[in-house]
Order: structure tokens, then C-alpha cells, then sequence
């Protein structure tokens, strides 16, 4: 009994020094907002499991120089108006050294106000190019999606290549499809195509036969579709059922394995620009991406039981060159957001090889698309 | 001629799908006199659960196809037993009403939770190439949809104007109080309604999905759809209302080819917002018989 007494103080002690060792190192914080519910919630959720995933990896490596990193995820529930709160939350109660997120256009718009204002760096996973244009106007974002331009830039110069000069573009009426058809509308000119038919549908549309073939009765020579979700496999099985003779080309939202499962044969020989991570295996070995894309995805699949897909790589190449700024500047914004910019040079991510510039807070242009055909159920990257 | 042709038939395979979800809708307003507005979720949890059962537990198409239906009348009846019964007495139509979008919510949510935000489709009825009629191409899985209908239209005749039992529930429609003297029980009819109703929304889903595959949140589109083609064709006649539902395909149908695509859903909203302005009895009926059907 006294020698447990005895024993009580000591335990106390040392367990206080145990505590008071670990939170000597504090943690690095930074935060994500993501659209984890909601109708964007397919974007969110890949992105959510990739950082979680990513961040439990750099804290079991050592965290970053010795101190743990720790990511606060925020839901935006697809909603502007909570991103704002959100991006408040992590700026003023949390304070956070960098930003990742939103998901989509509509909320990063929302916020870019405040963390301009709050001087923090934030890294968007979502499209738009106003996002960051002006770059002037957009001192400390940047983003890691593709531009949709750059995807419509990818399928003009296949067209060239080919010699098709007339097409005809169903665009579906979201966000999504708008801005697709903004940019199909605007680029034409320069790559010398006209636009003979120009439809749209609305979600959740039942049958698309009557767009696809108004813009064939125009004289269309191919058919650029514009949407992700059920809609393209309905437009999709439309154009294979009606034998149109001319090619079908989807936007870079093509490329999910579901949809050639859910589109069966119809698929066959739609063309597609698609992001890397979608056909890393047929890459050759000494392609600078495919090594982490290969590390990416099966880890990822590993875990989750389910393919990153395109928005995963977002957030990975989001995380990494926030990871990589902490580890190089520390966690100071206004080095964190120096480093992005000026040293984020042929650095090759999930969804590109990233060139970021005083010009270009993307960093990304239509040469990290490959122009990929479907053949027989699979990927196949065209030349 | 070809293209209006090919139009039509588009016009057609929508309508179809219309038609089925416009039916459904029908026989519950026509034993309880009230709007079903998570009849779109049933057909979503028609086409779901037929996925389950055929891609997931690999059960041959029968098979499948009977135990979505049971699964569509089960939650049907739970739906009457657990939001309709308890009020049905007091309430007012509205409020069942509103309970119904509630249980729409309750539904969307559920099957969002089961099944994920993601598409499902499985092989239509009869797998082969599309018909080619007069230069235009017809999907098989719509000929099958017709089928149904018709079948669907035959069956609610027999089973309303030969049987015993679909008399009873005539007669609850046109007058719950004269039906319960006559000791029919009503509250039993309007369960049977629920169920009915349950699965031919089933049905709908298990049909459509090939065409136009299917997700938890596909539902609020076909209620609307649905809905629009009832009050076109008129609320209450199972005629009418087919016909509204393909009249109101057709109708996008050739709105999208001739004028514009961006223009078919306002097209569908104006009828609606007419039909109810100017004839409310829908234009397969007069405003006499819809109020009979109501009295």
C-alpha cells in the first residue's frame, strides 16, 4: 500500500512530462474547405479521403521538420454562403497558414475576398478562370484544375489535326456546361472551326436524340459534348443508337471507369480529353508523372476501394505544394504563397506538370490533357 | 419526314416514361383525392433496388424484377401505415400533401445513404440493336414500356370496373362517408392505394432505367413530370392522364427539334400553368366529370 503511494507521484510526473513533451511541438495548421455534402459532394468526397489519406502519410514521415501537420476540414455543404463562414472560422479562430479549397468556382469566388483581405494563400480545387484572372486581382490564390479552356484548346487541336471544321456542341445548363460552352464558342475562331449547331439539355434529361441529330441535319462533322454525370452516358448511348457516322467527343469529365460500364458498347470510339490519372498505367515508364500517379492511385484504392479520379488529384497536388512551401519557408503565409509562386517550376503532380508564374497562378494548359479514345471498354491514349 | 419522325419517336420514349409516372400518380388520387409528391422517389427506389438485386445479388431478371416490385409495395404501405393513417382522419388534403414531399425528403435521403450519389443502369428487357422504323431508330426497352402501359391500362380497368374489391375503392373515392355506411372499410383501400401505387412507381423505375439510368436525386424531376402530365391529360382519368403523359413528351419533343432544346422545359411549364388557368380538368375530360369524380 505505501510503496503504490509511493509510486503515484512519480507516474503523475512523468506522464506530465510525456504530455508536456508532445505539445511542446505544435502543430502546423492549415485549412480545406470542401463540398463534402451537397450536390457537389462528388467533388468533395474524393477530395476530403485525399488529404485525410495525405496527411496521415506526412505526420507518420515525421510531419514537417519535426512538427506535426494538422489540417482542419471544413463542409461547405456545396453552399457559398457556408464557405464564408468556413474560410472565417479557419482564418480568425483557428488560423490557419494556408488555405485549400473550395471545391467548386461558385464558392471560391465567395471567398477570395476574405483571405485576400486576411493575407492568406489559398490553392482552389475548382475550374473557373476567373478563379485566378486577373492574376493581378488575385494576389494569393491559386488553383490546380485545369482551366475548362485548356480542355477545349486539347479537343480543337485534335480536330485540326483531323481536319474537322464543323461541329456541333450540346452543353448541358450548369455551371459546368455554361462555362464549357463559353469556352467552345470562344476558342473556335482561333482553331478555324465554326460552330454549325449549338443545343443544350438540363440535368437529369431522359433522351438526347433530338439535339444530336439537329446538329447533324447542320452539318456538323463531330459532336462535342459537355456535361458528367448520367447525362453523357444518355448522350452517349443517343449517338451510338442513331450510327451518326461522326465522331462524339466528351469534355476532360469523361474520365471515370463507371461511365464505360454504364455505356457498354455505345462507348466504343469516343474521344475524350482526359487527365493523366486516368490512364497512368498505358503512360511509358519514364513519363515524370508516373510515378506518383501510380503511388497515388494505388494507395488511394487501397484505402478507399474506390479511384481518386480527377478531383482527388486536385487535392493531392493542392496538399503537396503545401506541404513542400512548409517544409522549404516555414509556416508564414506570405512565404508559403512566394514559394508556390516562384518555385512551383516543372513540377509534376497529379493532374500536370505544374509551371506557376507571377502570370499564371494555374500553372497548368491543355499539354496535361492526352486526347484518350475508348477501346474495347478501356482507355486507350491516341497519338 | 425522317427527322420528324425520329423526333416523334424521341417525343415517345420520354412520353412513355411520363405516362407511367402520370398513372401512378392516378391511382392514389383517385382513392384518397391526395397529390403523392414522392411518387418520383419511388420510381428512383424501383430502379435502385432492381439494380441491387441484379447486378449486386446476381439474381436472374424474374426474379429481380418481382422482388423490387414486393420491395416498392412494402415501403409503399409502410409510407400509409407510418405518415398517411395516423392523421388521415383529421387532416386536410394540403397537409397530406406536404407529408407526402416530407416522406419524398425522408426517401431521397435514405437512398442516398444505401446506394451512393453515384448513376446505376443495368441491360434493358431484351438486349439487341435499336428497331430502325422508316429510317428512325426506336429503342426495344420502349417498345416494353408500352407493353407495360397497356397492360398497366388493362389491369386498372379489370381490376376498378370487374372486381369487388376495386369497386370498394371507386366507391371510397367518390364518397369516403356513403362507403363507410356501406361497410366498406376505407381505411383499408387507402393502404391498398399506397401499395398499388408503390409498386406501379416501381415498375416505372425498373423500366426506365435502362433508357435513362438512374440516381437517388432523379426524383423531384419525374414527380414534376409526372404531375405536369396529369393535370395535361386530367387528374383522375387513367386515360387521360396516359395520354398526356406521351402528349407532353411529344410536345418537348418537337420544341427542342423545331425551336430550340434550351426551350422545352419552359414549353412544359407553360402548359402546366395554362391547363390549371384555363381548363383544370385537363383536356381529356370536362369539367363536370372531374368534379364527379371528385363530389
Amino acid at each position: 500500500m505505501h510503496t503504490w503511494r509511493l509510486l503515484v507521484l512519480p507516474i503523475l510526473f512523468l506522464l506530465f512530462m510525456w504530455s508536456w513533451g508532445h505539445t511542446s511541438k505544435e502543430p502546423i495548421k492549415i485549412g480545406a474547405i470542401l463540398s463534402i455534402t451537397g450536390p457537389a459532394s462528388f467533388i468533395g468526397e474524393p477530395e476530403k479521403n485525399t488529404i485525410l489519406m495525405l496527411a496521415e502519410q506526412v505526420n507518420k514521415g515525421g510531419g514537417i521538420n519535426g512538427r506535426p501537420l494538422e489540417v482542419i476540414i471544413e463542409d461547405s455543404k456545396s453552399e457559398e454562403t457556408q464557405a464564408v463562414i468556413s474560410a472565417k472560422k479557419l482564418i480568425e479562430k483557428d488560423k490557419v497558414v494556408a488555405i485549400i479549397g473550395p471545391s467548386t468556382t461558385g464558392e471560391s469566388m465567395a471567398i477570395i475576398p476574405i483571405v485576400t483581405q486576411a493575407k492568406i494563400p489559398m490553392i482552389s480545387l475548382a475550374a473557373g478562370t476567373s478563379i485566378t484572372e486577373p492574376v493581378s486581382e488575385r494576389y494569393w490564390i491559386f488553383k490546380t484544375a485545369q482551366y475548362d479552356r485548356s480542355a477545349v484548346e486539347a479537343i480543337y487541336k485534335y480536330m485540326q489535326k483531323r481536319g474537322i471544321k464543323k461541329v456541333g456542341i450540346l452543353t448541358i445548363t450548369t455551371g459546368f456546361g455554361d462555362q464549357g460552352r463559353k469556352a467552345l464558342l470562344e476558342l473556335a475562331p482561333k482553331f478555324g472551326i465554326t460552330i454549325v449547331a449549338d443545343e443544350r439539355y438540363k440535368p437529369k434529361d431522359s433522351d438526347m436524340t433530338v439535339q444530336l441529330l439537329k446538329a447533324k441535319n447542320a452539318g456538323a462533322e463531330a459532336i462535342i459534348n459537355w456535361s458528367v454525370g448520367p447525362e453523357q452516358i444518355i448522350v452517349t448511348k443517343n449517338w451510338h443508337a442513331l450510327k451518326m457516322g461522326i465522331p462524339l467527343f466528351q469534355s476532360h469529365g469523361w474520365g471515370s471507369k463507371r461511365n464505360l460500364q454504364l455505356a457498354g458498347p455505345a462507348a466504343e470510339g469516343v474521344i475524350a480529353p482526359l487527365g493523366r490519372i486516368v490512364v497512368w498505367d498505358k503512360l511509358p515508364d519514364k513519363h515524370p508523372q508516373k510515378k506518383i500517379l501510380k503511388e497515388f492511385e494505388e494507395s488511394y484504392l487501397a484505402r478507399y476501394k474506390s479511384e481518386p479520379g480527377t478531383f482527388g488529384g486536385h487535392a493531392y497536388d493542392a496538399f503537396m505544394m503545401v506541404v513542400e512551401a512548409l517544409k522549404k519557408v516555414g509556416p508564414d503565409p506570405a512565404k508559403i504563397r512566394d514559394y508556390i509562386e516562384n518555385n512551383i517550376k516543372n513540377w509534376p503532380g497529379i493532374s500536370g506538370i505544374f509551371n506557376m508564374s507571377p502570370k499564371d497562378h494555374c500553372g497548368l494548359d491543355a499539354s496535361s490533357f492526352e486526347m484518350v479514345i475508348v477501346k474495347k471498354g478501356d482507355w486507350e491514349i491516341l497519338p | 419526314m425522317e427527322l420528324f419522325l425520329q423526333y416523334f419517336f424521341s417525343g415517345l420514349t420520354v412520353g412513355a416514361i411520363y405516362a407511367l409516372i402520370a398513372l401512378s400518380f392516378n391511382i392514389i388520387y383517385n382513392t384518397t383525392s391526395i397529390l403523392n409528391l414522392a411518387q418520383g422517389e419511388f420510381v428512383v427506389l424501383g430502379g435502385l433496388v432492381m439494380w441491387f438485386f441484379l447486378e449486386k445479388l446476381k439474381l436472374p431478371y424474374g426474379t429481380s424484377f418481382l422482388l423490387s416490385l414486393s420491395i416498392g409495395g412494402l415501403v409503399g404501405l409502410a409510407m400509409e401505415r407510418l405518415t398517411i393513417r395516423p392523421v388521415l382522419k383529421t387532416a386536410d388534403p394540403l397537409l397530406l400533401i406536404l407529408i407526402t414531399i416530407a416522406f419524398s425528403i425522408l426517401l431521397r435521403g435514405v437512398l442516398m445513404f444505401l446506394f451512393g450519389k453515384e448513376p446505376y443502369g443495368y441491360p434493358p428487357l431484351s438486349e439487341g440493336e435499336p428497331i430502325v422504323l422508316w429510317g428512325a431508330v426506336l429503342q426495344r426497352q420502349v417498345i416494353w414500356i408500352f407493353i407495360f402501359v397497356i397492360l398497366i391500362m388493362i389491369f386498372l380497368y379489370v381490376f376498378f370496373n370487374q372486381t369487388m374489391f376495386g369497386r370498394a375503392m371507386k366507391a371510397c373515392a367518390i364518397d369516403r362517408v356513403s362507403a363507410k355506411l356501406m361497410g366498406i372499410k376505407t381505411t383499408q383501400m387507402v393502404m391498398v392505394s399506397f401499395i398499388l401505387s408503390g409498386i406501379f412507381a416501381s415498375l416505372a423505375g425498373i423500366l426506365i432505367t435502362p433508357i435513362t439510368f438512374v440516381e437517388y436525386d432523379k426524383g423531384p424531376l419525374l414527380t414534376i413530370k409526372g404531375f405536369t402530365s396529369a393535370i395535361l391529360g386530367g387528374l383522375g382519368s387513367n386515360w387521360g392522364v396516359m395520354a398526356g403523359g406521351f402528349l407532353l413528351g411529344i410536345l418537348e419533343s418537337l420544341t427542342a427539334g423545331y425551336i430550340h432544346s434550351g426551350l422545352k422545359d419552359v414549353l412544359a411549364l407553360l402548359i402546366l400553368l395554362t391547363m390549371l388557368l384555363f381548363k383544370p380538368a385537363g383536356l381529356f375530360q370536362t369539367a363536370e366529370q372531374a368534379r364527379l369524380r371528385k363530389l
